[in-house]
């Protein structure tokens, strides 16, 4: 080692001023799409898992459903880009997870920034890839047949819709992502609560179908307000009540889930 | 606020940090000098982890207070975090990305801007050495580089307090001189040190002040020089050709030291402890006027388990073994 330049390197220079919460915010963004640029393949599950969903589910149940695969795909593409985006906020908690088995997060806990740029740029990323795998699936559904009966500023609309839900619910799982000390934990418990939220909605079927009590469940499933005003605005018909209810679903999410996840982020043994 | 008049750059008063029943730290209290290098000697679970994730601001102590730099650990941890910098046991820099990013991320952290995060990393991977690195993803990097590029991630803006957790634990000799070259440079420059480490050998080399952990409780403290002398043991080893010369060296060596010599007549030979290395030359010096050939000594350095068999009474323990737990 050259100790000349190790000195120099050492010298105390002035300290720069604190940097921003936003700077802060959008350098740990960098660092996520840094990682995905050496590790493309993490982008598996915003590429093909959409792709595999979409093809199973349209040719799975069209015919039985709808009687036709066409028909129901134009029902059944806004469910199941919710479904979807929803189930891979899930991998945002399990990134999360490893990240502070590894210990770099001592440092970043370590460090004079706005604390929660650690998770808030960690989330800024997700959207980005929420964004990609909704564009595929969308795409995709467009080449298979699906029309979007309020055109192109109707699906960009319920785009909005279910990336600022999912921005809302991926706090759930980046509180988890703190407390639960195993992945294979945390997988089995976001699968446990991801398979019944989002299978007992409205993203497959008309709730009208199904029993008295199974109905109840589904009515007032978050996943099944988003739904419905995704189809409502991509086919253009009135769903300012489910915007509200969605808004005030997420609102609350955020407000309680942020809070505990900062709650649990500051205080980790 | 001027906080440089402090004296002290860790001040901690009867820290605890229980974790349920087991208190990993039990009531340590301690004052650290600025400008000096501190090591906090002792076995794997003594709670040392424990103590500088405390002093980090990464746990809130059970029980207790301290102050950082002059700045409360409770009241004021983003003043205390302005002034620190750590380097952790385990990766404490991203795997997945490469060693010039991680410099230049965390430059952008601490308020560098592009340009001068930048700068600041080239300069840095020059200095520790890494240049042909810098484009490498880290979890390619050797241990040694590994340290080095921890360590370059903790200096980027100069902390006055850097805490290193066991900075040499697994190196092998020659990235372990260049860490503490590394660490040397830093205190000349005015930055203090605070390390953790299992080596008593490292302790002797760095710290200007040693303290001894066991079981959360600091057991000694003092100069290197000092514990040394308390501790007393420095073991003569002589080995010889046959029986003869060892028989007569048992008997020259008789009431020469105050501890009785161990003989082993199966490697033919006689070790004595003790706490003045001249004396050696001296014992040595005797067995040549008796004309008793020596086929080999050496002097044995006292290691952390003589320090916790003094201090203690009872050999150093693992807890739970290489768990990073403490």
């Amino acid at each position: 080692m050259e100790n000349n330049s190790l000195e120099k390197s050492i010298k105390l220079q002035k300290r720069p001023p604190k940097a921003s919460p936003m700077s802060a915010a959008l350098t740990f963004a960098w660092r996520a799409l840094l990682r995905i640029r050496y590790v493309p393949e993490q982008l598996f599950d915003v590429t093909v898992f959409p792709i595999i969903f979409l093809l199973m589910f349209t040719y799975l149940f069209g015919g039985a459903i709808s009687g036709s695969t066409g028909e129901y795909l134009d029902f059944v593409l806004p469910g199941i880009l919710v479904m979807t985006v929803a189930m891979i906020t899930m991998y945002t908690g399990l990134d999360l997870n490893k990240d502070i088995e590894k210990g770099v997060f001592d440092r970043f806990r370590s460090l004079p920034i706005w604390q929660p740029a650690v998770l808030v740029g960690a989330l800024l990323v997700d959207v980005v890839r929420y964004s990609l795998a909704a564009t595929i699936m969308i795409t995709l559904g467009y080449i298979l047949g699906f029309r979007a009966e309020a055109g192109f500023s109707g699906i960009v609309l319920a785009v909005l819709v279910i990336l600022f839900f999912s921005f809302s619910l991926s706090w759930i799982w980046t509180m988890l992502g703190i407390i639960v000390r195993s992945e294979k934990a945390l997988m089995a418990i976001s699968m446990m609560l991801l398979f019944p939220l989002t299978f007992l909605s409205s993203v497959f079927v008309d709730p009208s179908t199904m029993p008295n009590w199974l109905q109840h469940f589904v009515d007032i499933n978050p996943i099944t307000f988003v739904v419905d005003a995704s189809r409502g605005l991509i086919h253009g018909y009135d769903v300012t009540s489910e915007l509200l209810i969605i808004t005030y679903i997420s609102v609350g999410l955020i407000a309680v889930f942020g809070t505990l996840t900062m709650y649990f982020f500051r205080n980790k043994n | 606020m001027d906080h440089s008049n402090t004296l002290y750059a860790v001040e901690a008063d009867h820290l605890v940090k229980a974790f349920g029943k087991e208190r990993a730290v039990d009531g340590i209290s301690l004052k650290v000098p600025k400008g000096i290098v501190y090591g906090f000697l002792g076995p794997n679970g003594a709670g040392k982890t424990t103590m500088i994730r405390m002093l980090a601001t990464l746990l809130k102590p059970t029980e207790g207070q301290a102050k950082v730099m002059g700045y409360d650990l409770a009241k004021e941890a983003d003043e205390v975090r302005q002034s620190i910098s750590l380097t952790g046991q385990f990766a404490s820099v991203d795997e997945e990305i490469s060693g010039r990013e991680n410099l230049i991320f965390i430059g952008r952290l601490v308020g560098f801007s592009r340009k001068e995060a930048k700068q600041r990393a080239d300069e840095l991977l020059a200095a520790f050495n890494l240049q042909d690195a810098a484009k490498r993803q880290v979890k390619k990097y050797s241990g040694g580089m590994r340290r080095r590029i921890d360590i370059a991630a903790s200096i980027i803006t100069s902390p006055e307090l850097l805490f290193l957790d066991e900075p040499t634990t697994g190196l092998d000799p020659r990235s372990r001189n260049e860490v503490w070259t590394v660490i040397r440079a830093l205190v000349k420059n005015g930055t203090t040190v605070f390390l953790t480490t299992q080596y008593l050998e490292e302790a002797d080399q760095l710290a200007d002040l040693i303290g001894v952990i066991d079981r959360g409780v600091l057991i000694a403290e003092g100069t290197s020089a000092e514990l040394k002398s308390s501790i007393g043991v420095r073991s003569l080893i002589i080995e010889f050709e046959d029986e003869r010369d060892l028989n007569k060296a048992e008997s020259i060596f008789e009431g020469m030291f105050t501890q009785t010599p161990e003989v082993d007549r199966g490697r033919l030979s006689i070790s004595v402890t003790m706490k003045d290395q001249s004396k050696a030359a001296k014992a040595i010096g005797e067995l040549a006027n008796h004309q008793i050939a020596v086929k080999d000594f050496s002097m044995q350095q006292p290691s952390l388990d003589d320090v916790f068999l003094t201090i203690t009474g009872k050999p150093a323990k693992e807890k739970g073994g290489e768990s990073n737990g403490e």
